[in-house]
């Protein structure tokens, strides 16, 4: 079973390198972009076939590495 | 005084602050690997600068978790003094030892340049040789030194008197130009709830001797001394 992780950063969180993404889009003459937020993608290949018990697996990976729960979100999904 | 210094792979100021306190103390620091769970009792742990583990994930977030930090969390909870600088600062903050986190600095570039900084309290372990000057000069290099935390955590530190050090410029005014790196109220360094605990992103070891361009943070490191001793 694999877990697609998304890691996000929490709203009001200053996004310097999205902000910069957002004006080199610009400049290469993409209109109408309104922001840019950058998180991070991390994929998982896990022992557990069980649903459930990798759910909470991945939870507890999240919140104790994955993410940091000060400035940012995660969330995922398991695909077998 | 007994000292030790953990170090990290990639970790890259360990020496120059084994110089520091062994120049200061006369008694070099035992430098401990962070694969071992083993830390020896001690009067000060140093969480040194560099770039541990690559800084991958986030800055000092793998190193927060790797066997030894287990012994320095137990003895930093029973009242050893732990210094993180820098990337030891990225670590403290990773691991729950002090409140917040560093993002990536607010003009994207890495800052590697000497900079002023307020001293806001001078009766800390740390800060009690700094009654004479209220304002130092020491180096930054770093590229995640935006400290961030939340509106209620930011009033918490303020009201607790936790701010350590500010960005300022030489006359001592912590204004907006003088922020390097965007950090929330120009905030260089901060204490836990006792003050024994401090995290802060400049070296304060490399300027302890005018031939390495000022001694801005040799006071530093007698503070140290002189209460621990």
């Amino acid at each position: 079973m694999k877990a697609r992780i998304h890691v996000t950063l929490k709203q009001g969180v200053l996004d310097p390198q999205g902000k910069a993404i957002s004006h080199t889009l610009e400049a290469l003459g993409f209109e109408g972009v309104k922001k840019v937020r950058q998180g991070k993608f991390i994929e998982i290949e896990l022992a557990e076939t069980d649903e459930q018990r990798a759910g909470e697996q991945v939870e507890q990976m999240c919140q104790k590495l994955l993410a940091n729960m000060v400035i940012e979100n995660y969330d995922y999904k398991l695909v077998s | 005084m007994k000292a030790s210094v953990i170090v990290f792979p990639a970790s890259n100021c360990d020496r120059d602050v084994a110089v520091a306190l062994k120049e200061v103390s006369g008694r070099a620091p035992a430098m401990v690997w962070h694969g071992g769970v083993d830390l020896p009792s001690s009067d000060l742990i140093v969480l040194p600068g560099g770039f541990s583990y690559g800084d991958y994930l986030r800055s000092g977030a793998l190193a927060a978790r790797s066997p030894v930090m287990r012994a320095v969390i137990e003895q930093a909870k029973s009242g050893v003094p732990v210094l993180g600088i820098c990337n030891g600062f990225q670590v403290l903050t990773e691991s729950g030892l002090l409140p917040g986190v560093l993002l990536r600095n607010a003009g994207l570039k890495f800052i590697c340049k000497d900079v002023h900084l307020t001293i806001e309290r001078d009766d800390t372990l740390y800060s009690s040789d700094y009654k004479d000057n209220k304002v130092i000069k020491v180096p930054v290099a770093h590229h995640d030194g935006n400290y961030f935390a939340d509106d209620n955590t930011i009033s918490q530190l303020e009201d607790e008197g936790r701010v350590a050090f500010r960005y300022c410029d030489r006359y001592g005014n912590a204004s907006s130009e003088a922020n390097i790196n965007g950090s929330r109220n120009n905030i260089a360094g901060i204490y836990d709830e006792k003050a024994c605990i401090l995290g802060m992103m400049p070296h304060p070891e490399r300027m302890i001797a005018p031939e390495l361009g000022g001694i801005g943070g040799l006071p530093l490191f007698r503070s140290i001394l002189d209460t621990l001793h």
